[in-house]
């Protein structure tokens, strides 16, 4: 059961980027874009998440474990640090450059532009020598 | 500022958020997890081996989804404005930020916002912030089309 809800969910999330426009990194563009001609659509699918998403999660962090039974596992951290406010310093700027995001990166991975693969080897990339770099700290 | 009317898709902008915010609720409510796509993605590269199929069979769904949608209706436009340069400092950037800064726009933008979290509200602040001034630098001062 906890594998098939992962997938629906992943499923539905899919759904849900590509109705809203998310998938197409020129809308996203046009969204970031203030000073030429704006288009807020994206600013109506953070609307439309949070106002269906705050229900479940309220609850969410009232509870232990979940409907089926695994444990909750909610974000402790508490602190704004340097690298929270660095790092998503620097995703903006990713995000500004190319209009993709990693929810998107994966949506369309497998739709035919050569252009999602190059943005996710490299995504990865970055992941990984992020990885690298964390493993050499805690030595 | 000027609003692009022709382009502007209210409804099914916010019926496709109503979709995300649907998905990252099952996520929680039944498997207890928060559905950011930087940290799923993260957590298989670090082969940490909890809970690891779930986050592989959320990202395949993830994955699947426009396959699925094209054997019913034809997929939304997918326009890119950048070259293949562009392409690897942006995913660069968005693979190391999203690891630092521990989120990226699901995460953080709709999973932390809708929880209160003020390190989420921070995070999604900073990320708009630089996104919005990295294509104003790019567009209106360098005159790239990005």
């Amino acid at each position: 059961m906890i594998k098939l809800s992962a997938f629906i969910a992943g499923l539905l999330f899919g759904f849900g980027l590509l109705l809203a426009g998310m998938a197409n990194p020129g809308k996203v563009l046009a969204f970031l874009d203030l000073a030429g001609a704006w288009d807020p659509s994206l600013a109506l699918v953070m609307v439309g998440a949070i106002g269906v998403a705050v229900g479940p999660l309220t609850w969410a962090r009232r509870q232990s474990s979940s409907l089926l039974g695994r444990p909750m596992q909610l974000p402790v951290k508490r602190e704004l640090d340097p690298r929270l406010i660095g790092g998503s310093l620097l995703f903006g700027i990713g995000w500004g450059i190319a209009g993709i995001c990693p929810g998107p990166a994966v949506v369309i991975l497998l739709t035919g532009h050569w252009q999602a693969i190059v943005f996710m080897s490299a995504m990865l990339a970055g992941m990984l020598l992020f990885t690298a770099l964390e493993a050499r700290r805690s030595h | 500022m000027t609003l692009d009317w022709i382009n502007f898709t209210p409804w099914s902008s916010l019926a496709g958020g109503a979709l995300i915010g649907l998905a990252a609720s099952l996520f929680v409510v039944a498997n207890g997890r928060i559905a950011g796509i930087s940290g799923l993605i993260g957590s298989l590269l670090q082969r940490r081996s909890e809970g690891v199929s779930e986050a592989a069979l959320f990202l395949l769904g993830l994955l699947i989804a426009p396959l699925l949608w094209g054997l019913f209706a034809t997929l939304p436009r997918i326009e890119f404005h950048s070259g293949w340069l562009g392409l690897i400092v942006a995913g660069a950037l968005v693979g190391i930020g999203t690891r630092y800064g521990s989120g990226c726009t699901s995460g953080h933008g709709v999973c932390g916002l809708s929880r209160l979290s003020r390190r989420s509200m921070v995070a999604t602040a900073c990320f708009m912030f630089s996104g919005f001034a990295t294509v104003y630098v790019l567009r209106h001062l360098l005159g790239a089309w990005t």
